[in-house]
């Protein structure tokens, strides 16, 4: 499945929860708000945008993620950024 | 110009470091490398005026051992906050090799290491940051306890334990 | 235990408003998060995939029922309910607010816990045999001597910004429970040949990505140096460790790169101006001060019950099964020693619930004088538990699921979070211990594998000790899919030794079938009594790669 695009997630700096850089310029918890780039030039600004963010001390460690559609839905596509978006896959109660 | 924070004040500092640059200013205290210091020892001592040494991280005091009564100044250097081998210098330049002169740390110092650095000798700090002796009066009064002894005189918590227990 | 003095107190209290100021300037931007970033990790904070994460200390793995209850608080009112116990006798809690943490340090003061230098470039936790002051093969306590070194060790002036991490680990006995050869420095309390007890100094042991058993530097060193020998250790480290590439940066490279002759001539070199130091004299008061906490319990005297308890295993074959597992000899008369197994299947191992730790800690109360401890293996211990209690004790542990009768065998599988929780990992690492544990299930099949140990790690940092593992694995990515290298014949006792690779990385389905294949080898292959290590040594890698691999294993060009 090819990738949707791009999308920014980093940690916010309070409390170290992932969140992603939403079209309005705020920053959200659930992926599916997420601003998606649909190519490179839009990634990099979005990601120009999140180190802005970073510089204010909104988040840390702006990440760049692909991002695919599943199912009507947005994931990451490195299993490590599904992990993030999702919760960890043990204690599933708790993630 | 330079300036210093000594005894929590903030000092103009008279010294020219020339450390970096390939001439020297014809007069005045100036602080010269160890490379400088080995290739023009005797013009240096010539010149009249006090001398200073700034050494870096990987460069120990035992290399000037013999030269130390030259030096009014000897920095060193912190090239990143991170390397903490200065600490080592300056106890070694202090406490075993008895330099009484100013200890100064430069480089990236940071008010979060400033009673470290006191502690294992330092005592003249070029302080990064916009506001040097506010720097220092923020964190002057962080710690009161110690568990380790240095050559600063301050006893550790285990010798105010037992104050007449010395073995 | 140890009590905080005033000193201790106020040392804390004082490091804990420091943090809370830079955590203050850190959150206006007055700080940069690479200026903030060792300020936190010496605080133990890090910043991992969910949250932040805590990393507390629970020195030489001792701690109260008092302390453990403040952990289950912590864990409902700032985490999700559970903490993990660590391979370094630490917990840690995944869900931390950076905002918060300030108040989760006051709150953890309060009942004498820190995180002080549980993380950063400085010596971290000092962690000890676990069966320390009760087991019966011990020379000396170890305990006292670890509180002389976490003392000397926290906010250390010079060695506060080390290239690296630096372990230190402390053994009482010569039977070795805390991987002594596998830390920066470790120590080995024992008689020379005036019978005096002293240290023997390990050097320049480690996993991670370049594994290192520790040599010795010294064979016996006198009580008195102790403090002047590991400052000589410092500094020479401090001055010459590599500072250009923090994967160069442990000791142990320092040390494989001088040779243990030269480094032992660097620190003796050292040692000679420092030895006689008043600064680093320790008075016989305040080993004294510090021994008293320590004193063996007021233990009853009683005798021991070996009849009650054989007539008990007989009316319960479960009973049993865990006494046989989980229960170890005291060196006091009436007494036993109590694992508490934190590694059923259904949870991660090493992790326990804020219900779980009150339920622990009620125990502990009732049972075992109020006091427990960590093992780096991930489990807790009841040190003085009353042979006629045993029972009872372990009626209610089953009933919180924490007497899975595997102490030691197959399914006490230590396993660090892995990719389900920490920012460095490659692989996760938990759902693979869950899943082996769920094939060898019976307290029989256990009993039969014996003595094996399973290490899972989830990246080369190795927190999962896989190196020293009987069985290693180790999770590695590969196109973006989990794989998980074995590696055989590690050990972390005293008989130190390191796992050989047995092929190139399998799927996470495979690993249990894997297991199983190892294991069948083993028990097809060993002599009567052998267990697997020595097993292993006798026969070598080629019968388990082959029942892993396939016969044409030893032919096929391994493409790792």
């Amino acid at each position: 499945m090819d990738p949707a695009g791009q999308m920014v997630l980093a940690n916010r700096l309070t409390d170290g929860r992932v969140v992603f850089l939403a079209a309005h310029g705020g920053w959200v918890d659930d992926i599916a708000a997420g601003a998606l780039a649909p190519d490179a030039s839009t990634g990099t600004a979005l990601l120009e945008a999140a180190r802005r963010d970073e510089g204010r001390n909104v988040v840390v460690e702006p990440d760049l993620i692909k991002v695919r559609q599943v199912g009507g839905r947005y994931e990451p596509v490195a299993w490590r950024d599904v992990i993030r978006a999702a919760g960890p896959t043990v204690r599933t109660d708790l993630g | 110009m330079t300036t210093v924070v000594r005894d929590g004040r903030l000092q103009d500092d008279a010294f020219v470091d020339a450390s970096g640059q390939d001439t020297l200013p014809a007069a005045g205290p100036v602080i010269v490398s160890l490379a400088q210091w080995q290739a023009g020892r005797d013009g240096l001592l010539a010149r009249g005026t006090p001398l200073g040494i700034r050494l870096q991280s990987d460069q120990s005091p035992a290399l000037v051992a013999g030269d130390l009564g030259h030096f009014a100044v000897v920095a060193l250097e912190f090239p990143k906050y991170r390397d903490g081998r200065a600490y080592t210098h300056a106890r070694a330049l202090k406490e075993r090799l008895g330099y009484a002169g100013e200890i100064r740390a430069i480089g990236d110092v940071l008010q979060e290491q400033l009673h470290f650095m006191q502690r294992c000798g330092f005592n003249a700090f070029e302080i990064s940051g916009p506001d040097p002796e506010r720097a220092w009066a923020t964190v002057a009064g962080d710690h009161t306890v110690w568990y380790q002894a240095t050559g600063d005189g301050r006893a550790r918590a285990l010798d105010l334990r037992h104050p007449a227990g010395r073995r | 235990m140890y009590r905080y003095d005033e000193f201790d107190h106020t040392l804390v209290a004082e490091r804990i408003a420091t943090f809370r100021r830079q955590v203050g300037r850190r959150l206006s931007g007055d700080l940069t998060e690479d200026q903030f970033k060792p300020l936190r990790l010496k605080n133990g904070l890090y910043l991992q995939l969910h949250a932040y994460m805590l990393r507390v200390n629970i020195p030489y793995g001792c701690l109260s029922t008092r302390q453990l209850r403040k952990f289950a608080d912590i864990a409902r009112r700032y985490d999700r309910g559970f903490g993990h116990f660590t391979t370094r006798q630490n917990i840690q809690y995944n869900w931390i607010s950076l905002a918060e943490t300030p108040d989760i340090l006051a709150e953890l003061a309060s009942v004498e816990v820190n995180t002080m230098q549980s993380s950063g470039n400085c010596v971290r936790n000092i962690t000890a045999d676990q069966f320390a002051g009760r087991a019966r093969d011990e020379v000396e306590d170890p305990r006292p001597w670890c509180e002389l070194i976490r003392q000397w060790s926290i906010l250390h002036p010079e060695f506060s910004y080390l290239p690296r991490k630096f372990k230190i680990a402390v053994s009482g006995a010569p039977v070795d429970r805390a991987a002594v050869k596998f830390h920066d420095v470790g120590l080995y309390l024992r008689r020379n040949a005036a019978g005096e007890v002293g240290f023997e100094v390990i050097v320049g042991g480690g996993q991670g990505r370049l594994p290192y058993v520790g040599l010795t530097i010294r064979d016996w060193l006198a009580k008195d140096d102790l403090l002047s020998y590991l400052e000589a250790i410092l500094r020479i480290y401090n001055l010459g460790g590599r500072r250009d590439n923090p994967q160069k940066a442990r000791i142990k490279v320092q040390v494989n790169a001088l040779g243990i002759d030269e480094f032992r001539r660097l620190v003796d070199e050292e040692w000679a101006q420092i030895k006689a130091s008043p600064l680093l004299a320790v008075p016989a008061a305040e080993i004294d001060r510090i021994s008293a906490y320590f004193a063996p319990p007021a233990w009853e005297q009683i005798t021991d019950e070996a009849g009650l308890l054989v007539r008990q295993d007989a009316a319960s074959a479960a009973f049993a099964a865990w006494r046989r597992a989980n229960v170890v000899a005291h060196r006091q008369p009436g007494y036993a020693i109590v694992n508490l197994s934190l590694k059923a299947t259904s949870m991660a191992p090493g992790d326990l619930t804020a219900d779980q730790m009150d339920a622990v800690a009620d125990l502990a109360d009732r049972y075992t004088l109020g006091e427990l401890r960590v093992t780096h293996r991930q489990n807790l211990v009841f040190t003085d538990v009353r042979q006629k209690d045993l029972l009872a004790v372990w009626e209610a542990l089953d009933k919180l699921d924490l007497a899975t009768p595997n102490i030691g065998t197959i399914t006490d599988i230590v396993a660090c979070p892995g990719l389900d929780f920490c920012a460095l990992a490659n692989a996760r690492a938990i759902p693979v211990a869950q899943q082996i544990g769920r094939h060898f299930q019976s307290a029989a099949a256990l009993q039969d594998v014996g003595e094996l140990s399973i290490n899972i790690s989830g990246c080369m940092n190795a927190c999962g000790h896989h190196h020293v593992g009987n069985i290693g694995i180790l999770g590695v990515e590969k196109n973006g899919q989990e794989f998980y290298q074995l590696t055989l014949g590690g050990s972390s006792g005293a008989d130190a030794s390191l796992g050989d690779r047995l092929g190139k990385g399998i799927p996470a389905a495979e690993v249990p079938p894997a297991i199983e294949a190892i294991v069948g080898t083993y028990k097809q292959l060993r002599n009567p009594g052998e267990r697997f290590l020595d097993t292993y040594r006798r026969i070598g890698l080629e019968p388990f790669r082959e029942a892993v691999y396939g016969p044409d294993a030893g032919r096929r060009r391994e493409v790792a």
